[in-house]
């Protein structure tokens, strides 16, 4: 996206300062995704394409009714399919629409090395400021749900948006304004918390005793939640991690040695320099040339 | 290449010119990834264009550097074998670091602190280029799972950090030992430089009649 929004920013990529915090308590928001009531008919996908103006190429089909087959620089929402079967033997199809979590702690933001080019809003959005990206894949390497996806036509990495433009001003994302079942739901975080435990309660007294939010902890929460009828087994809709949060090499690399490799830089720079200061250069004395003819006149001249 | 009469060729013309390739690309390299690996430091990707040029330009430069220091090692790896004179000569560091070399092991063509420079980098060197390979998301993304990329983003950053540790004790050298920074642009040293710091090189040197840079070597002498 670019930077046109009226939202402050929480967060900002490769910045060693606080972004200005103080008008900061505004209501978080959140995308609720009820996989229960989803019926896999992709109008959220087109609504997405037609919002964002992305027009993935035409590809050829792979044998799933996934398609198109999966995210890219120009597919940012994508359902996805699975067929499972139930410990009664009975085949769930398990439809969920895929794209970015927009986690509460982004990995994508903390791996980022270019200054401004990942932002979280105050109402909790993740955003990617395209002129700023440079097109590392940094990243795709701190994002624990596989989502963002680098252009090879122009270095930039994209994701789903939360649409931060249409939100900014009080509208709805595209997906939750297309969804024709009321499967994508979008409000404060708070409201949408709630409104997913009247879903969860309605699926549990149905006999999906394990329905649940999935609003993972190890990422802080996130600003897209799900409500799966197997909360216990988010892995069976397509590899939803089951316990998602920034790898610890990441968190490692992003975060102790830092400090550490400046610190190890800056010490033998200036132990040379105040090597040099008290000891000084190690010079030639006039009696090692004295010595050196010494050898080589008892020794063969130099051809 | 012309060297002044009577001085001894430390560095013919082809191990310069390789190595100041490799030192070229170093740099550039340490400034561009300095500028990826810290906030602090973004602001060096404006001496390559910007962040988008930076991120562009580096493994190339990596490539280039991976083949020079290749050069390097084919050139250099015989007079940086250990020996048991190294371990000597490095107990008696503490004279060495105060200028008081009377009493400590003859030195051959390179001492211990050379050797640690050089076989560092000869270890850095190859896992730097094939971490970064692994990193190189344009071209090579696509042939490692994840994690091995992540993995390899930090052995790149740590091996870097080593790798810029080692050049700058390899600088500061070079600047303290007076004389070595001519052996490196210009290719010679002077008798007493060789007398002085690599005794038993200029021994072995007038015992063959050579002139430098190795017993045998007469080529690149010029008049």
């Amino acid at each position: 996206m670019n930077d046109l929004q009226s939202q402050n920013y929480i967060r900002i990529s490769a910045t060693t300062l606080t972004p200005p915090s103080a008008r900061a308590n505004e209501a978080e928001v959140a995308k609720l995704i009820d996989v229960s009531r989803c019926i896999g008919c992709k109008a959220c996908q087109a609504a997405c394409m037609e919002w964002n103006d992305l027009r993935q190429e035409v590809g050829s089909f792979e044998g799933s009714y996934e398609n198109p087959a999966d995210l890219s620089p120009d597919v940012w929402t994508l359902m996805r399919f699975n067929e499972w079967e139930n410990e009664q033997g009975g085949l769930e199809w398990l439809i969920r629409k895929d794209g970015c979590m927009h986690c509460e702690d982004p990995g994508c933001l903390k791996a980022c090395p270019a200054p401004g080019a990942i932002v979280q809003y105050a109402n909790g959005i993740v955003d990617f400021i395209s002129a700023n990206c440079i097109g590392c894949g940094y990243c795709v390497k701190g994002c624990p749900f596989d989502i963002p996806r680098i252009s090879h036509k122009d270095h930039k990495s994209y994701k789903c948006t939360l649409c931060s433009d249409r939100v900014a001003v009080g509208l709805e994302p595209a997906c939750v304004k297309a969804c024709p079942t009321g499967a994508i739901m979008f409000g404060t975080k708070s409201d949408m918390k709630d409104w997913a435990q009247e879903r969860i309660v309605d699926l549990q007294s149905r006999g999906f005793e394990n329905a649940g939010l999935y609003d993972p902890p190890g990422v802080s929460g996130t600003h897209v939640m799900y409500v799966l009828h197997h909360a216990d087994k988010p892995e069976i809709y397509s590899g939803l991690p089951k316990d998602p949060h920034i790898s610890s090499f990441v968190q490692f690399w992003k975060g102790l040695i830092k400090p550490i490799a400046i610190a190890g830089v800056a010490f033998t720079a200036l132990a040379g320099f105040f090597h040099w200061i008290s000891t000084g250069p190690n010079e030639v004395q006039p009696e090692d040339d004295d010595h050196a003819k010494e050898l080589m006149e008892s020794g063969r001249e130099p051809k | 290449m012309s060297y002044p009469r009577g001085t001894i060729v430390r560095h013919n013309t082809f191990a310069r010119v390789n190595h100041w390739i490799t030192g070229i690309c170093f740099v550039l390299l340490m400034l561009s990834g300095l500028a990826m690996f810290h906030p602090l430091f973004f602001w060096l990707s404006g001496l390559f264009g910007g962040g988008q040029w930076t991120r562009a330009v580096h493994p190339w430069i990596g490539v280039i550097l991976m083949i020079s220091y290749l050069g390097l090692i084919i050139q250099f790896w015989r007079d940086n074998m250990p020996s048991q004179d190294d371990v000597r000569w490095m107990q008696k560091i503490d004279r060495v670091l105060i200028n008081e070399e009377e009493g400590v092991p003859e030195v051959p063509r390179f001492n211990a602190g050379q050797k640690f420079v050089f076989w560092s980098m000869a270890l850095f060197v190859p896992v730097l280029f094939f971490t970064g390979i692994i990193i190189w998301d344009y071209y090579f993304s696509s042939y490692t799972p994840i994690e091995v990329q992540r993995i390899a983003l930090l052995v790149h950053s740590l091996l870097a950090i080593a790798a810029i540790i080692v050049w700058i004790i390899h600088v500061y050298a070079a600047l303290w030992v007076r004389g070595s920074m001519r052996a490196m642009t210009q290719g010679y040293v002077t008798p007493g430089w060789a007398w002085r710091h690599h005794r038993k090189w200029f021994r072995s040197l007038v015992a063959s009649g050579s002139r430098g840079p190795v017993p045998g070597s007469n080529r690149d002498l010029g008049k």
